[in-house]
């Protein structure tokens, strides 16, 4: 990793995502991403997929089990499939993120929720809005099957020693950003959650912004 | 309600068969149907994924399967849920009661890290297998791939985590005999692997023979004790039961 201080001038890219929009973007090896929680508590649902073959992506248990710890933070190596190192986290000013609480999609709000919140907007259809519009996606159509286990920056799920899960309120904060730098060209899925019904998101989703420099 | 720690029996046994340690085995399990997995000689780990038989793309979901049931690791009353909301099988019962949803699987690159390399050529069928290419071996077969490749189950092993998010194997958690009862309620295919944890601690690469034995099940009722044990799981299995063109409130 290069030790780089962030300049403004080197920016070559940024974006304000809305609440509940998806977005996807590509980064380049040696560049970096960071994701600006730019009101705070709100969750940020990202995949990472290896720009040139799509089969390699994130996968959550490969990057926790090589780390040995559940949380994400800085010096974090976000790993694939196959286990090759995918970004690091090189700067974080939340803490902690989080890597097993998932995607939030109709059929799970029916289960988590109630049946009726199945027309409510949820993190997959966004993913999948993303994926039918993306023009990467022409030559090699990427469908729900590659939708796996996403990192959700800025959601606090803790576990407990014995077993116990739950979403917790937010440890962001308005303006906490979350950095790291791509180790190969690696295409970026993001749903900016617009989950009403939990307090991963302090029941008000709100903007993000992405930020790409080198 | 029947014990979930003492042994279980049922009638209507259908079919059982044994399989060698770092194996890998799939097949359909149909719905009404029972799977129990027994160690038989203590610390086996079972590396399982689950695909609806019907519609392949729907399959066993981590994080919907930990966040509807607070927990982060499996054990009875709890179900497996998909994707789709729906409940794939329930833990009916289990005389282990700690079975990992998080440490994920073995592959080519840790294996060898830890243990070295024993090829086909010098070591012939005890060869070293690994979790992800002997299930990449067996999805293959039912059409599906790498990208069906997600957080895993772990039967019979157990990964605790701290409050710091540190993660630690726990040896001995499965002893001789124990075994983890699942009763489908979905058709699905099921492959899996006997290879070894990832995180297992043991300096010798030693993964565990297993039985595989199926029994008809009884039927599910109104106050079956999986299908009450929260709410999340009453809906998922209306989903189900809607699913497969059912009164969902029976
Ligand atoms: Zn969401």
């Amino acid at each position: 990793m290069t030790n780089k201080q962030f300049d403004e001038n080197r920016i070559v890219y940024r974006e304000v995502v809305k609440a509940g929009e998806p977005w996807m973007h590509e980064v380049k090896a040696g560049q970096r991403f960071r994701i600006v929680d730019l009101e705070g508590n709100e969750a940020v649902d990202t995949l990472f997929y290896n720009a040139k073959d799509h089969s390699e992506r994130y996968s959550a248990t490969d990057t926790i089990r090589e780390q040995g710890n559940i949380y994400l933070t800085t010096g974090s190596v976000l790993r694939s499939n196959l286990n090759n190192p995918m970004l690091t986290i090189v700067d974080d000013t939340c803490g902690r993120h989080d890597t097993i609480g998932g995607a939030c999609s109709a059929e799970s709000n029916t289960v988590r929720y109630a049946i009726e919140k199945r027309h409510m907007h949820s993190c997959r259809d966004s993913f999948l809005m993303a994926l039918g519009n993306c023009e990467c996606n022409h030559d090699k159509a990427m469908t729900k099957e590659d939708l796996s286990s996403n990192i959700n920056f800025f959601m606090n799920v803790p576990v407990s020693p014995d077993g116990h899960l739950d979403f917790d309120d937010g440890i962001s904060a308005p303006g906490r950003y979350v950095e790291m730098e791509a180790h190969m060209d690696t295409l970026i899925l993001v749903s900016n959650c617009p989950q009403l019904n939990n307090p991963c998101n302090g029941y008000n989703p709100t903007p993000v912004e992405m930020v790409i420099w080198e | 309600m029947t014990d979930a720690t003492q042994p279980t029996t049922y009638n209507g046994f259908i079919w059982s068969e044994s399989l060698p340690a770092g194996a890998h085995w799939s097949g359909v399990i149909r719905r009404g149907t029972v799977l129990r997995i027994t160690d038989i000689q203590g610390k086996a780990n079972v590396a399982m994924l689950i695909n609806n038989l019907e519609v392949k793309n729907e399959r066993y979901n981590m994080p919907d399967t930990l966040k509807a049931q607070k927990t982060a690791f499996l054990t009875t009353p709890n179900m497996c849920f998909s994707d789709m909301g729906r409940v794939m099988c329930s833990v009916i019962a289990d005389t282990c009661g700690w079975h990992d949803t998080i440490g994920g699987l073995s592959n080519a690159k840790t294996l060898k890290a830890k243990y070295g390399e024993k090829d086909y050529q010098s070591a012939h069928n005890d060869y070293f297998k690994n979790g992800y290419d002997s299930l990449i071996n067996e999805l293959t077969k039912w059409g599906l791939n790498a990208s069906d490749i997600v957080p895993n189950l772990n039967w019979f092993s157990k990964v605790r985590v701290e409050d710091d998010g540190s993660m630690t194997f726990i040896e001995n958690n499965s002893t001789a005999g124990d075994f983890v009862d699942l009763r489908f309620e979905m058709d699905c295919i099921v492959s899996l692997s006997t290879a070894q944890h990832p995180m297992d601690t043991s300096p010798e690469y030693a993964p565990q023979p297993i039985e595989l034995s199926v029994f008809k099940a009884e039927e599910v009722k109104a106050d079956d004790a999986c299908r009450l044990h929260r709410a999340e799981n009453q809906r998922a299995y209306y989903n189900t039961k809607i699913f497969y063109g059912e009164n969902p409130d029976d």
